[in-house]
């Protein structure tokens, strides 16, 4: 147990290592200097020169990672090239726009997906399992800024139930934190739930089909008994690692659905730093992001081995 | 199998979480669902909010360029000497007269005596003193250099300031309408980045990151106190949230309309009144004057008669515009209308270009990735292929690629680009290191003798300029864009024309 805990750690480790440099060589690559870019079209060569020594943009590359690292590693992110203000406050700022976001779609999303997914792998070949799977498919296939931009033509425009875009802070006034919220959460969530009621439904359906559950029928469980007792762990395991890459996919989906609806989140505000140029700032937010997946994907790597004990056995 | 059990409690545990998370969830969304019919986010008579599109980066205008700082914080927060009126005319707002010494290099000014900076102390000439000295040692941007032609600034008592200039420029004056007239405290210039202080009708409240920035009205104003109580902008990218935006009542006005084909939804609606001006933003079909093939004259000839304006303009920015045929838009004093210089002819364009190497060589349109360049992009394109050019249209993003190339390297033959800076012909045409790389002597002689002469000299040698650019076929402006806005009923005051660096928000009342 120990021994995997330890080289799943290594592995954590060293991707991170590798990303990090994948991250600063790409925006080093990316066209656009940003000292110019932060003075504006009439600026002199001279201050522009200036600035970039300020920036350290005439330094080697690799002192400029290096110096980039260690900062990183002490959680200092430096300053922004554009407005000179330190980076790490404002992400925290917007992160926690984001995780409203990002946590409520994910519920929500559980919260179809498995009674759903349940109720098609049971009814499955019945015509009521198709229905859903049929909407399913549907929900599968629609992008979370198209259903964004639809809900808030039907919900917001047209029926003037609910807000159109726009943040309130929950502190401030719960009740049109709650309003705001609602549109964003359902185009980023249903989607996503859509995408995990097909994977919740065919670890269901493999489980159906496995000699323990026979087993436990022929003891006299029910259907949904012998699922309850023996199922679930089981399909856990599939469901649990789409969760995590659907975790990915949902922060990504965020930087999308935070345009469409005017939302302060971490997607919005690097979107804002790509188009000033801010290459620290757009550095940090992206390797933070990376650094959020390999983290996700290592809790889970221990999760499986909670959820199974089978793979503790393995190593020992 | 102990373990076991206790891995059943965990996973039932985690369960039970994810159950009790979900319910939350589903609960709030549920109220959420039926808590809101509609309703005003603006809360009472006297706040108002204003939808805009581009969030500053930084409040601090003195070394962070950009039109979105001044557009907030200009005549709101900070107030100049002097100020622009909506025909273009400079008027008095510190100040409130000046004289100007017969050789044109001594201007004094006479300065309000009751205005007072929001921290609490006084203005006087001063902090007059101080700010344009601030200017020319501690600013960065590049339009700082507009105070270059100060010798000497000094307050002779506290409302009499004394300003002299080492060469006379009627320039000078104008430009202390801009950000660079903004009078500003010592005490307060540490934070000009996040709190900025002046003696405008408005108190910057506070700024919330990627959403928007919100004003107070300053209790203690010295001038007319302004109707609103609280202003907020509030900023979006997406120019269809922003209509949706005002559709739902999340914000009153909108400040500039970004997509004018969108104001269909708009019109024939009572609850909305849309205002209609012009601004200072010349849409240019710039030519690289510089090098093969539009140093030749033929070929920026023939681009000028192939370009049929009044189509252009209304299919890439649905007929909103106005139609000038040189770089002087309708509210600068020397404005001319020179489109008949070059009306549409399809033949001459073809018979000019026959003349030159340009018809046989592809020329390359490389545009910035903003909507009005690249709407305008592909009709600039048929347009010219129609009368015989070849021509490969590229785009580049803005700002940073489209800097780089276009901009600093000049490793272009054609671009579109809006110049939005007020009174910018000098500027766009009078350097030849620019990236027009347009050199004209005798241009560059007028330019001068405009800045330094009478004002009446000043209208006649720019006429002359403007007309001497469009002749020349130095570059072809296809349109003025045009100031759109749309505001819910009621609002009164909007200026129709968008001719300065701000957005003035102490003339708005709600009837």
């Amino acid at each position: 147990m120990l021994l995997q805990v330890l080289r799943r750690t290594a592995t954590l480790v060293a991707s991170l290592v590798v990303s990090s440099v994948l991250v600063f060589v790409f925006m080093a690559l990316l066209p656009g200097d940003p000292a110019r870019v932060a003075l504006g079209v009439n600026a002199s060569e001279a201050s522009v020169a200036q600035l970039r020594r300020e920036f350290g943009l005439d330094e080697p590359l690799v002192s400029q990672y290096l110096s980039w690292m260690g900062g990183f590693l002490r959680f200092d992110l430096g300053n922004s090239y554009v407005s000179r203000v330190p980076i790490a406050p404002q992400i925290v700022d917007r992160l926690q726009v984001t995780l409203w976001l990002v946590v409520c779609a994910m519920v929500l999303a559980l919260v179809i997906a498995v009674p759903f997914g349940t109720v098609m792998a049971l009814r499955h070949r019945k015509p009521s399992g198709l229905v859903l799977s049929a909407i399913s498919q549907v929900g599968v296939a629609v992008p979370a800024f198209l259903a964004g931009i639809l809900l808030v033509t039907i919900f917001a425009v047209k029926l003037q139930w609910l807000p159109a875009n726009g943040w309130t802070p929950p502190n401030e006034d719960p009740a049109q934190f709650l309003r705001q919220l609602v549109l964003p959460v359902l185009s980023l969530g249903l989607v996503q739930g859509a995408v995990l009621t097909r994977y919740v439904r065919s670890a269901i359906l493999d489980v159906q089909r496995e000699d323990y559950i026979r087993t436990a029928r022929a003891k006299g469980l029910g259907s949904l008994q012998a699922l309850r007792r023996h199922g679930f762990r089981n399909a856990a395991i599939p469901v649990v690692t789409v969760l995590a890459l659907q975790l990915a996919t949902l922060l990504i989906g965020a930087v999308v659905v935070e345009r469409v609806f005017v939302i302060p989140g971490l997607g919005s505000l690097l979107l804002d730093q790509v188009a000033n140029r801010d290459l620290i700032f757009v550095q940090d937010i992206v390797m933070l992001l990376v650094l959020a997946v390999l983290l996700v994907n290592f809790v889970v790597d221990l999760l499986y081995l909670v959820i199974d004990p089978r793979l503790k056995v393995a190593t020992r | 199998m102990k373990p076991t059990r206790i891995g059943t409690a965990a996973s039932a545990a985690l369960l039970l979480a994810l159950t009790a998370a979900c319910s939350a969830g589903s609960g709030s969304s549920s109220s959420g669902g039926t808590g809101g019919a509609g309703g005003s986010q603006g809360g009472g008579d006297t706040s108002l909010t204003v939808g805009l599109v581009a969030e500053p980066a930084s409040l601090d205008f003195t070394t962070k360029d950009g039109a979105a700082i001044p557009q907030a914080l200009l005549d709101n927060v900070y107030e100049t000497l002097v100020t622009v009126d909506q025909d273009g005319k400079i008027t008095p707002s510190l100040a409130t007269s000046w004289t100007v010494s017969p050789d044109g290099k001594t201007y004094t000014f006479e300065l309000v005596d009751n205005a007072k900076f929001t921290d609490g102390q006084a203005f006087t000439a001063k902090d007059a003193v101080y700010s344009i000295n601030r200017v020319k040692k501690d600013w960065t941007i590049s339009l700082k250099a507009a105070m270059d032609v100060v010798a000497d600034a000094k307050a002779l008592s506290d409302t009499k300031l004394q300003v002299t200039l080492s060469k006379p420029s009627n320039d000078w004056l104008y430009r202390m309408s801009t950000r660079i007239g903004a009078m500003m405290t010592e005490k307060a210039v540490a934070d000009l980045a996040t709190k900025p202080v002046g003696t405008g009708p408005f108190v910057f409240d506070q700024w919330r990151r990627g959403d928007s920035i919100s004003l107070k009205a300053n209790p203690g104003y010295w001038g007319k106190k302004p109707f609103f109580q609280q202003v907020t902008l509030k900023y979006f990218k997406d120019p269809t949230a922003l209509n949706n935006a005002l559709l739902t009542k999340t914000i009153d006005v909108i400040g500039t309309v970004q997509a004018p084909e969108s104001l269909a939804q708009f019109q024939g609606n009572d609850a909305y009144e849309i205002v209609e001006g012009t601004t200072n933003g010349e849409v240019l079909l710039s030519f690289n004057n510089g090098k093969a093939p539009f140093n030749d004259l033929k070929v920026r000839q023939a681009a000028r008669y192939a370009i049929d304006h009044k189509a252009l303009m209304d299919t890439c920015w649905a007929g909103r515009g106005t139609l000038a045929g040189s770089m002087v838009p309708p509210t600068d004093p020397w404005y001319e209308d020179l489109t008949g210089l070059y009306p549409h002819d399809v033949n001459k364009a073809k018979s000019l270009l026959a003349q030159t190497s340009a018809a046989t060589t592809p020329v390359r349109l490389r545009i910035p990735s903003l909507p009005y360049a690249v709407s305008c992009g592909q009709v600039v394109k048929s347009q010219l292929e129609q009368a015989g050019f070849k021509v490969t249209l590229d785009q580049l993003e803005f700002p940073a690629v489209w800097l780089s190339t276009v901009f600093t390297d000049a490793d272009y033959d054609m671009s579109i680009v809006a110049h939005v800076e007020p009174r910018d012909l000098p500027a766009v045409f009078g350097d030849p290191k620019y990236y027009t790389r347009y050199d004209n002597k005798q241009l560059q002689a007028d330019l001068k003798a405009a800045d330094s002469g009478s004002p009446e000299q000043q209208v006649t040698l720019m006429k002359k300029a403007a007309r001497e650019l469009s002749e020349d076929a130095a570059g072809d402006v296809l349109f003025i864009l045009p100031n759109l806005m749309v505001a819910e009923k009621g609002i009164t005051g909007l200026p129709k024309n968008a001719i300065t660096e701000s957005f003035d928000l102490a003339g708005l009342a709600r009837s």
